[in-house]
């Protein structure tokens, strides 16, 4: 067991040092690798939680193609790096910073320390078999079958709206 | 799953404040884009988590479609970012201000 707490710590600390240093990356090329690591180490958390068929949906949605989009339109546009990161300290910016920390600060506690976020602590402790294909599968066509023919809609409009807009002009 | 529930919401919710800091800080449209992509990962985390600490699929269920969008949106905003750039070649937000008043 004291196995699976290391993994999750070293995957943690490698899923918040690629996100910031997405963040931090002036060479937008850099920040894409970094967040395609940060997406490998979260299927290797959905792994961790036994959510098996996300962990492959997430190397293979995320990493493999959003991200070869997100690489390919920068390639494409031929971006250099950032001149700067545009921090010039004004009163928007520190109250934003403020924020921001106590954003941090309140989901922590909501989620570690408030009365009662211990509670949900373990309905089904064992290997559920939840994450499998053959779950999903039962789960995506029936109860969210409906959920489900929205989707693909949705993703034919999306082809349908990419193209239009990325064509050059429309005779 | 002997690692506790609170560690992967405490994560998750690290994730999307960095998330939130990248679409403040940065001014590049694609690593805005990045960001963006970073804070629903984030919210897919909670929902693993939840689903498989609760012992219900709904949760991940969830985290299909939530993808299923994700690769919409991936795919109409990049489309967005080369039309404004055919325009105006320029991916600084700052540079982008038609609509702005």
């Amino acid at each position: 067991m004291i196995a699976e707490q290391l993994l999750f710590a070293f995957l943690a600390a490698c899923a918040v040092t690629t996100a910031v240093l997405m963040v931090f990356q002036r060479n937008p090329v850099t920040s894409a690798i970094s967040l395609i690591g940060n997406f490998f180490c979260l299927a290797a958390l959905y792994l961790l939680l036994e959510a098996q068929l996300l962990a492959v949906l997430e190397i293979a949605v995320y990493a493999g193609a959003i991200m070869v989009l997100v690489v390919f339109v920068i390639m494409l546009l031929n971006v250099g790096d950032e001149v700067s990161l545009s921090f010039r300290p004004n009163l928007r910016m520190i109250a934003g910073g403020v924020l921001m920390v106590a954003f941090l600060l309140e989901l922590l506690y909501l989620f570690t320390m408030a009365p009662g976020a211990g509670s949900i602590v373990v309905a089904a402790m064992r290997p559920s078999g939840l994450g499998t294909v053959e779950s999903m599968g039962h789960a995506l066509y029936s109860g969210f079958l409906f959920p489900l023919q929205i989707t693909g809609l949705l993703l034919l409009i999306a082809v349908v709206g990419a193209v239009i807009l990325a064509k050059r002009r429309l005779s | 799953m002997s690692v506790p529930l609170p560690y992967y919401l405490a994560l998750s919710a690290v994730l999307f404040t960095i998330g939130v800091v990248g679409v403040l800080v940065r001014r590049n449209v694609i690593v805005v884009f990045m960001a963006i992509e970073l804070m629903l990962n984030s919210v897919n985390l909670t929902l693993v988590a939840f689903s498989s600490f609760l012992g219900d699929v709904t949760g991940q269920a969830l985290v299909f479609f939530v993808m299923a969008v994700a690769a919409a949106e991936a795919a109409v905003g990049l489309a967005i970012v080369i039309a404004v750039y055919r325009n105006k070649p320029t991916v600084h937000l700052d540079d982008i201000n038609i609509l702005k008043w």
